[in-house]
């Protein structure tokens, strides 16, 4: 019973959780970051666009693997200028809220592709032309 | 008992006799909102993953899409989006015509964003690539429809705000909500990434 | 040119006089004159009492998240007697439908039934009752005064309420889904089930899910934000952290199956081609995202009912639950885990060896945290002093009956096990042995716990234990008997048979349906006779149970405003360590008290929901049309109100809390 600090818990307390009442810090960016992310998104999107409409590269794998990464890379951009995400902003709960989604994301879309590889394999054999194909 | 009492010196204090105020939870709730919308969005991209290769003997992603017009609409979100910025930026100046104006040019953006995509739909079921189609069909004009319906309540919910703002001015609710409508906006630009990169260069490469 | 048939089409879509089933069905007719009598009565009841201003005012409208929580609480319990008089019918068709007898129920009526059965069930009797605990108890445990979106939880309630409606609807109003729960495509595509009934279960379960992701996401919020100063994450209420996780569970699975939901929506409304059998379509599609959904959803039900478990235990034992970090890493375990087994659930679709493997070790994985819980829960009775009262009776039984049904879970888990005992009534007695014997059970011993909180009194002992070993029993007699017969490879689903040697185990487990029946029965009896009983059983204390955590802090029912001042907590048993560190409740400085006001768009924004999906079911577009545009027009129309809290006046306050002080004072 004599083992709950409590003066100290409180003191914490009162700094983490108390006080800050209205206005929220959250970081709104400057024009400058937004004229950061913007510009890198610009440039992000020409490039693929560029690769595909100007058929540069000869392996389709690389271009796809090319537009992928970009993508990717584009999305954290604007996750950075444009929503202002960082690991402080709330505590760090959005950063959580998102990673947490993105886990989901990940298990749904690989999850389903792989199910859905094996069972079209198993139950329906049949090549990507037949598949194209088949009415 | 008295050893809590002695350790700590004083006794512990157990209600706040000042107001408590939490912090206010709308940036958070909202966050989180945005992310079930992510995962409804990750369910018509798996569907697009799996289903998007059966053609039916039908029309592919190359011989339907029109690249040019996907760039410009690309662009028109993109630009939005930085207009979107400049709306926050002279938010947080106090700047209530300055961030009506750039409201204003984020809308019409947002608008002929729809009027292309539109535009885009119309011309493919105009060539009998309809959503009944193919499987490949139903899953892009859903993915990409959904995105834009999206889009349309973001345009809504704009000019509800814009009014909203002419009217009561740049109070604290209104600039909460127009925290809410800009995670909202380029949350639909990021789902847009997606859909550019996955579906119209991914898909035309075939 | 309209002709008069043109004009009918348009303005009733497919409805017609036939539709109404009671026109041709004497047991709907039955139910349907019993509904209109008993709806009359209340209804008459209600205006003779003048009480319409009241519910409007006081409950209708309410913000007030206790309120509201027992809003859900009233909706689930109606919900199961519906449910469970579909569960009846079933069990009584299968006692009797052998040989020559073809039974009372047919095909067409039966399939209608096991369907609503399942779906009532699961989204409008345990969805509700564990989102209306969860509101009722949540906010009270981590000392907040309401929910961080107070409007938007009325709205939700609201919303779950029209799904309810909708679902109830086709009882009369044309057919139910024939489909099962889960509604499967092909047979639930327009080719297959070209009639209402799978619109109905579509847009009911659409519009309750608004409700249901929009609950998760406000109390989610809630207890991220709203969190009594020093209540750190790891000295959260243990029902609070599984509260949690439910919600993270329910807003990361909910928007799947909406998603889901509006592929099929477009299958069967505008023609496309997602899980068709021709064009590309694929239905295993379906199958597979439906338990993206699903298994989640089992654990959105479950999970708070360790969390009340947990409470229980820990309070009737009088001591601190042993292995609160575990309880909350095996719950948070669970949480992430839920997300990679649901291939589990359909194994013998054929995804093949590796697939099935990898599916079955995870879902072998995930009992671990689940069985860590049980010897959380004994080690805690442990040389505990308990008091055997009716929530720790259904704790108990919980305990016994739950790893039973979690046994037979593995043994599903295993895929060549599961190629025999797949869409078996083994399966069936799997999943009532863990929903009953966990979740029904959690959720009642829930009720019996902080009924005494929401009322001011306690509920009757006697009626409450009759009902556990009622329920006990009966469980035990309807389910165990389909253990066997999915061992002997009895299919589920069957409305007729015609090997009567199978016929004793299906009129025992009817027996035992009975059971269950007086178990409720005596459930109902139970409140009625406490009710009749308050003085003798009330609460002056707040704190019958010698409770542990803030909730038992407040008088019962606690005042509007929950704290008069904002607690301080320094364990996660923050009560218990109060009286037990000299606590003394303040008697003055008291202010007035910031609060949101109630308001009628969350009842108006659900009426207009339930008619646009009747528009929806029914091709009446006009009313379709005009239903959305009204719901556009009154969401805009609400935010232009700015003025939506009002301060409760020290005056009141101070008079709630001086009866409270007198109360306390003659309790002494």
């Amino acid at each position: 019973m004599s083992s709950h600090p409590h003066a100290p818990a409180h003191e914490s307390a009162h700094n983490t959780h108390h006080g800050h009442s209205h206005g929220h810090e959250a970081a709104h960016g400057s024009f400058k970051s937004y004229m950061t992310g913007f510009i890198l998104s610009v440039i992000l999107t020409a490039i693929p666009f560029w690769l595909v409409m100007g058929d540069v590269l000869e392996s389709r794998a690389l271009t796809v693997g090319i537009i992928i990464i970009f993508g990717g890379v584009q999305m954290v951009v604007h996750m950075i200028y444009f929503l202002h995400m960082n690991t402080k902003s709330e505590g760090g709960w959005t950063m959580l809220a998102m990673i947490f989604t993105i886990i989901i994301v990940v298990i749904m879309l690989a999850g389903s592709m792989w199910v859905m590889h094996h069972l079209n394999t198993n139950m329906m054999p049949m090549s990507p032309e037949m598949m194209k194909n088949m009415p | 008992m008295s050893n809590t009492q002695a350790a700590t010196s004083e006794k512990p204090v157990f209600y706040l006799t000042e107001e408590h105020h939490p912090e206010n939870s709308t940036n958070l709730g909202f966050w989180i909102y945005l992310m079930s919308d992510c995962l409804m969005f990750a369910v018509l991209f798996a569907t697009y993953a799996v289903l998007g290769r059966s053609y039916a003997a039908g029309p592919s992603p190359a011989d339907l899409f029109d690249l040019k017009l996907v760039a410009i609409n690309t662009a028109m979100l993109l630009f939005s989006s930085i207009t979107y910025g400049f709306a926050m930026l002279r938010m947080e100046k106090g700047d209530k015509s300055g961030t009506l104006m750039w409201l204003g040019i984020t809308g019409l953006f947002g608008l002929a964003f729809l009027g292309i995509e539109l535009y885009e739909f119309y011309h493919l079921i105009h060539e009998g690539a309809t959503p009944q189609r193919s499987a490949f069909l139903s899953a892009f004009f859903t993915l990409v429809g959904t995105h834009g319906l999206h889009v349309t309540f973001g345009c809504i919910w704009l000019v509800t705000l814009m009014v909203q703002v002419a009217k009561f001015g740049l109070i604290e609710e209104n600039r909460r909500r127009l925290m809410c409508l800009s995670m909202f906006w380029h949350f639909l630009d990021v789902i847009w990434i997606g859909v550019f990169s996955l579906v119209y260069l991914v898909g035309v490469l075939g | 040119m309209f002709t008069n048939t043109n004009l009918m089409e348009f303005i009733f879509g497919r409805l017609s006089w036939n539709s109404l089933a009671f026109t041709h069905d004497p047991i709907i007719l039955a139910t349907f004159v019993v509904v209109v009598l008993g709806g009359g009565a209340v209804v008459g009841a209600i205006t003779y009492f003048r009480l319409w201003g009241y519910l409007w005012n006081e409950w209708f409208t309410s913000v007030d998240h206790k309120k509201i929580g027992i809003m859900y609480v009233i909706l689930s319990l109606v919900m199961l007697m519906r449910g469970f008089a579909d569960a009846v019918m079933m069990r009584a068709q299968q006692a009797i439908a052998f040989g020559e007898n073809q039974g009372y129920l047919p095909p067409h009526h039966y399939d209608q039934i096991f369907t609503a059965h399942g779906v009532i069930m699961i989204f409008f009797f345990a969805m509700p009752l564990v989102t209306g605990i969860m509101n009722y108890v949540v906010p009270l445990q981590i000392g907040a005064r309401d929910v961080s979106f107070p409007f938007l939880n009325n709205f939700s309630f609201w919303m779950t309420t029209a799904g309810a409606v909708i679902i109830m609807m086709s009882l009369f109003v044309g057919e139910f889904a024939r489909t099962g729960w889960l509604a499967y495509p092909p047979l639930s595509g327009a080719d297959y089930s070209p009639g209402v009934g799978v619109d109905y279960y579509i847009w009911g379960l659409q519009v309750a899910g608004v409700g249901t992701t929009l609950s998760g996401i406000n109390l989610i919020a809630t207890i991220v934000k709203m969190r009594a100063p020093g209540m750190t994450m790891m000295k959260m209420p243990i029902f609070t952290w599984t509260s949690l996780c439910t919600n993270v569970l329910i807003v990361a699975s909910f928007p799947i199956l909406t998603a889901t939901l509006v592929l099929l929506t477009l299958d069967r409304y505008v023609g496309t081609n997602f899980f068709t059998n021709d064009l590309g379509g694929n239905p295993m599609m379906y199958v597979n995202l439906i338990w993206i959904w699903g298994h989640p959803e089992v654990y959105i039900l479950i999970l708070p009912a360790f969390g009340i478990f947990s409470e229980i235990v820990s309070t009737f034992s009088g001591k601190r639950l042993f292995g609160y970090a575990s309880m909350v890493y095996a719950t948070v375990v669970i949480t992430i885990l839920s997300y990679i087994v649901w291939l589990h659930h359909f194994f013998t679709m054929g995804s093949g060896a590796s697939v099935n493997a990898f599916f079955g070790i995870t879902t072998m994985i995930i009992s671990i945290p689940t069985g860590a819980k049980i010897f959380n829960w004994l080690f805690t009775m442990y040389r505990g002093r308990i008091r055997y009262e009716v929530p720790m009776y259904w704790t108990i039984g919980f305990m016994v009956t739950f790893v039973i049904g979690g046994m037979t879970g593995v043994m599903l888990a295993i895929p060549p096990a599961d190629f025999v005992l797949h869409n078996s009534l083994f399966l069936i007695a799997h999943f009532h042995n863990v929903i009953i014997g966990g979740v029904v059970f959690g959720l009642l011993a829930g009720i019996n716990f902080w009924y005494p909180k929401a009322f001011g009194y306690r509920l009757d002992p006697f009626w409450g234990k009759m009902s556990f070993w009622f329920w006990l029993t009966g469980f035990y007699f309807a389910f165990m008997p389909l253990y066997v017969l999915g061992l002997m490879g009895v299919t589920r689903r069957v409305n007729h048979f015609e090997d009567s040697s199978l016929q004793i185990w299906f009129i025992i487990a009817a027996f035992g349906a009975f059971l269950i029946a007086l178990g409720i029965a005596s459930f109902v009896i139970q409140l009625v006779v406490s009710f009749f009983k308050r003085e003798q059983l009330r609460d002056t204390t707040g704190d019958p149970w010698n409770g542990r955590t803030l909730e038992w802090s407040t008088s019962s029912p606690p005042p509007e405003y929950n704290f008069a001042f904002t607690p301080v907590v320094y364990d996660h048993d923050g009560w218990y360590d109060m009286k037990n560190s000299g606590y003394v409740r303040p008697l003055e400085g008291f202010k007035p008290i910031h609060m949101p006001k109630n308001t009628g768009t969350g009842v108006i924004l659900s009426a207009f929901s339930v008619t646009l999906a009747f528009g929806l079911i029914w091709y009446m577009w006009w009313l379709a049309a005009l239903s959305f545009l009204a719901i556009l027009v009154v969401s805009i129309a609400h935010t232009f109100n700015y003025k939506r809290d009002y301060y409760i006046q020290a005056e009141t306050v101070i008079a709630t809390e001086n009866a409270r002080t007198k109360q306390l004072a003659e309790q002494a």
